[in-house]
């Protein structure tokens, strides 16, 4: 067995991630926030792994 | 002549290869940043860039460490700490005269942060990959990292799930370098580490080869614009924890049972796409990114799979998951907080360094041990 073989199972894992995620929380372009923060007069907000949620 | 032959159609098949995966990757992004927004498509485009360096360049972070230890060989962490100090040159201001729009990876020092960092440094020592280098690793096809993933994963989660649990255990206020002077004193720190790690580097070893160079600076590009596009630093393990999360939500597990996946933030996320959150996509473009990277060289999926004992694979799935919990209890990885951390002038990055420094020794004895190299 090659590298193909493991390469091509992370990024099947990862498609199917992303498409099953997709069925249960689509998309809305409507509700996109600017396309820079930084600007953007809007107070940052997505999770970080150094940062306690609020 | 037949060889001459077999030569043009390997060069036309490599040709077609490559142009897919370009193609690939430019509808992926404008297909999220169509249906989803601009700011979604870019911070994709800015983790395929991450992924795209770490593994063309083979660059890192556990490996770096390691050579610093086992062979005194400073170049990896000298460039490490050259794109630290390039984007603590660009964060650290920004975030001082945009606060709210800003936010650095600032988290507070405490007993389960410094225990979380010692575990994580010695966790990414036994399975050679940090948070990146696991993502990079399973994306280019190494049986290792693609077992450790998971685990890290659901690591992660658990580690978030209790992650308010252990940090009232002893947590210092979130202490944090600011404006002109806190970036002189990061600097300063900065130059103060390298010189050390300089002079303890064995002579002949101690100069920063180009590709080392050309890493650091794609690297602090790329987490600036991380930064100015998301308004956070580059991060990687809050995106694995909430993937996990997001499963047990859908099989319908109450998560308000825990501190952190009860707060409004985190039920928000949860809730929806993560090709909306950014160290997701950040995440999904490091796995992406490596994986172009290993179908775009020649016989870079060739290779074959090296042979394990029973107790490596063992061995990979608890280092695994350690690095998962252990990385939600420091507040971060060596990108959350090592990288991150330090750059936009966060102490608990500093402290962090420390205890997984001191971690990675013990990970480095363990590693041929649990049968993952061969004794020396």
């Amino acid at each position: 067995m090659t590298r193909k073989a493991t390469a091509f199972t992370a990024l099947a894992g990862l498609l199917l991630l992303i498409g099953a995620d997709l069925i249960g929380a689509p998309l809305n372009p409507y509700q996109a926030p600017p396309a820079f923060a930084f600007g953007s007069g809007q107070v940052a907000s997505g999770g970080f792994c150094g940062a306690l949620p609020n | 002549m037949n060889t001459a032959i077999l030569e043009r159609q390997a060069a036309s098949g490599g040709i077609a290869r490559r142009s897919a995966l370009i193609l690939a990757a430019l509808a992926a992004v404008a297909a999220l940043a169509l249906f989803g927004g601009a700011r979604y498509g870019f911070m994709l485009a800015i983790g395929l860039g991450f992924g795209i360096a770490l593994e063309g360049l083979r660059f890192g972070f556990a490996g770096p460490w390691r050579a610093m230890i086992v062979r005194r060989e400073p170049a990896g962490i000298l460039a490490q700490l050259l794109a630290i100090a390039l984007v603590s040159i660009v964060a650290i201001p920004a975030i001082s005269s945009h606060p709210g729009e800003l936010t650095g990876a600032q988290a507070p020092i405490g007993f389960a942060m410094v225990g979380g960092a010692f575990v994580f440094g010695a966790a990414m020592q036994v399975v050679m990959g940090c948070g990146s280098g696991t993502l990079v690793n399973a994306g280019s096809g190494n049986p290792i990292g693609l077992l450790a993933l998971p685990f890290f994963a659901i690591g992660s989660f658990f580690g978030a799930y209790g992650l308010i649990w252990w940090t009232n255990l002893g947590a210092l206020p979130i202490l944090t370098l600011r404006g002109t002077s806190g970036l002189a004193v990061t600097l300063v720190l900065l130059a103060l580490v390298a010189a050390t790690v300089f002079f303890l580097g064995k002579r002949g070893s101690r100069s920063l080869p180009r590709r080392y160079v050309i890493a650091a600076l794609v690297l602090a590009a790329l987490a600036i614009a991380n930064l100015l596009v998301a308004g956070q630093p580059w991060g990687v393990v809050y995106g694995l924890g909430l993937w996990v999360a997001k499963g047990v939500n859908g099989m319908g597990f109450d998560l308000t049972q825990s501190a952190f996946y009860a707060a409004p933030g985190s039920i928000t996320r949860v809730k929806e796409s993560l090709l909306t959150d950014y160290t997701s996509l950040t995440d999904i473009g490091l796995i992406a990114g490596a994986f172009g990277v290993a179908a775009w060289r020649q016989g870079g999926l060739s290779q074959k799979l090296p042979s394990y004992p029973a107790r490596a694979w063992a061995a990979t799935i608890i280092a695994g998951f350690l690095l998962g919990y252990s990385s939600r209890l420091a507040f971060g990885c060596n990108v959350g907080a090592f990288f991150s951390g330090i750059s936009t002038g966060s102490l608990h990055g500093w402290v962090w360094f420390a205890a997984a420094f001191a971690g990675a020794y013990l990970g480095i004895w363990l590693r041929p041990r649990l049968g993952l190299e061969a004794r020396a």
